[in-house]
């Protein structure tokens, strides 16, 4: 049987970046859709409107840290991070590890000295991002407004045409 | 008050003819597993940012090979379900599940996802008369159900009410509970299903002493957001799977009133106040093991749940 936990965290590093490049009211380039299809298994691909993000927020920083070089939204990361420096890594999967939990990466966790000892997985980098904001500027909040389930991910649910055929009694535990 | 050590206690308690029936939980204690393995992983649970997906429960489901729930797992009604005037609870079907608690001074509700939080010093396991229980050295407390007599002694004294009983066979009542994904992940190393699945990660999962340390700089760095409160460091001798919350942990579900210590002492009072049941249990106990051990090897194998299962 297909074990679909796994899958959620091995097709997480795949980010497709659809290669429209444009330049807004930013210095930079950046990819006007990014298809995110890691939990293709489960969902289908989400096509990610990120020029139209680029247009509803004031500031890169304000997803990005501060990585763009367009400041520091978080005053906590400005402590040390000044902002003005655009960095070579700038996509979220850049630092957030799509499988930081692997056995290989628990048994050489990050030393003591490092000061990003706690950083999301890529995954809920997304998720505690998008959803995160879209609470506050009431955006969709979701999981289906974002993704549509295949047959799969309603077999995974139990849901659809997998739905229990009882499901309108309770279990009466 | 003097600590009173797992092996007293059990000398002390039983009388006469018990004392027989105890020696193989006897061993499993002289084993020492009791003060919690230093090496042992454990999972952070920052309830902040659950979002009640359910995502965790499907995983579950699915990877303990469970059976079809009633409702599907994005069905979000059972958010209302009320069962014997209590929200939703561990069921034999059901490793964990998630609840929904509406906090004081918040527009958000908070979620709680509730399964066995491997206890440092296990209840369930000191309870057990037939030694099913284990606590292994990767943190995880799993269960001999070849051993398991059924007598429910381990659902009285678990202070989470964590083990279920399964009915599904009169003739071998067994108990069922979350294992950390044991037998399929924990002991290769990996995360469990329900922690792999999260889109929040509200689970992080890595060695007990490690996430203890960011749970605590978590507080620090953000003293707005959390209750300075990490549940489950302290509460009944530590637990394996503890808990941050931007809520007074009262209004998420939580007993706040827990010792600190290890709750064997409280199996002891529940023990001293129904001696009569102790002084049948003996001759009960004598017949249930046989029958449960009769032609088949007496260790501890890592069995513990799926084979009694149905449908396999
Ligand atoms: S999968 Fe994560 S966010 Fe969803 S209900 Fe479970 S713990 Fe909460
Ligand atoms: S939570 Fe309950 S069942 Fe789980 S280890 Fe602790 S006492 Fe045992
Ligand atoms: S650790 Fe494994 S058995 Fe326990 S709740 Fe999570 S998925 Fe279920």
């Amino acid at each position: 049987m297909v074990h679909a936990g796994k899958q959620l965290m091995t097709g997480l590093g795949v980010i497709l970046l659809s290669a429209v490049l444009a330049v807004g009211c930013y210095a930079m380039d950046y990819p006007e859709e990014i298809e995110i299809d890691s939990l293709v298994n489960l969902y289908e691909a989400v096509v990610f409107d990120h020029a139209m993000h680029v247009d509803a927020t004031e500031n890169c920083s304000e997803c990005h840290h501060h990585t763009t070089g367009t400041g520091v939204a978080n005053e906590y990361c400005a402590k040390c991070h000044n902002g003005n420096e655009e960095m070579d890594l700038v996509a979220c999967v850049d630092c957030h590890s799509a499988d930081p939990l692997s056995p290989e990466n628990l048994h050489n966790p990050t030393p003591d000295f490092v000061y990003h000892n706690d950083q999301p997985n890529l995954k809920a980098a997304y998720h505690l991002n998008c959803i995160g904001c879209h609470k506050e500027v009431d955006g969709p909040t979701g999981c289906e407004d974002c993704h549509a389930k295949t047959e799969a991910g309603d077999k995974f649910y139990h849901s659809g045409e997998f739905a229990p055929k009882e499901s309108a009694h309770s279990s009466g535990h | 008050m003097s600590k009173i050590t797992r092996r007293r206690f059990l000398a002390g308690s039983a009388a006469g003819g018990a004392a027989l029936m105890l020696t193989p939980a006897q061993k499993a204690l002289a084993a020492g597993s009791f003060e919690g393995f230093p090496e042992g992983m454990g999972v952070l649970v920052d309830l902040t940012r659950c979002v009640g997906c359910r995502t965790c429960e499907a995983a579950c489901n699915e990877e303990q090979h469970l059976p079809e729930p009633s409702k599907p797992f994005d069905d979000f009604s059972v958010f209302d379900e009320i069962h014997h005037g209590q929200k939703r609870r561990t069921t034999d079907k059901a490793y964990t599940i998630v609840n929904r608690y509406d906090v004081k001074d918040t527009e958000e509700p908070l979620y709680r996802k509730i399964q066995c939080n491997h206890c440092n010093e296990p209840a369930c396991l000191t309870s057990c008369f037939v030694n099913a229980y284990k606590k292994t050295p990767e943190g995880a407390v799993i269960y001999n159900s070849k051993v398991c007599v059924g007598c429910r002694n381990c659902m009285i004294a678990c202070p989470f009410h964590i083990p279920a009983y399964s009915y599904h066979s009169v003739l071998n009542p067994v108990i069922k509970k979350c294992i950390f994904c044991y037998d399929t992940r924990l002991k290769e190393g990996k995360p469990p299903a329900c922690v792999e699945s999260c889109p929040q990660q509200v689970m992080t999962f890595g060695k007990r002493k490690d996430l203890m340390k960011i749970a605590h700089e978590r507080i620090k760095k953000n003293p707005d957001t959390y209750v300075n409160h990490v549940y489950g460091e302290k509460e009944v001798g530590g637990t394996g799977w503890f808990y941050l919350s931007n809520a007074p942990f009262e209004e998420a579900g939580f007993d706040t009133d827990l010792p600190k210590k290890p709750i064997i002492d409280n199996v002891k009072d529940f023990l001293a106040i129904v001696p009569m049941v102790l002084t049948i249990w003996p001759a009960l106990f004598t017949g249930f093991h046989l029958l449960a051990t009769k032609g088949k090897s007496h260790g501890h194998g890592d069995d513990h749940s799926h084979d009694e299962q149905e449908g396999h």
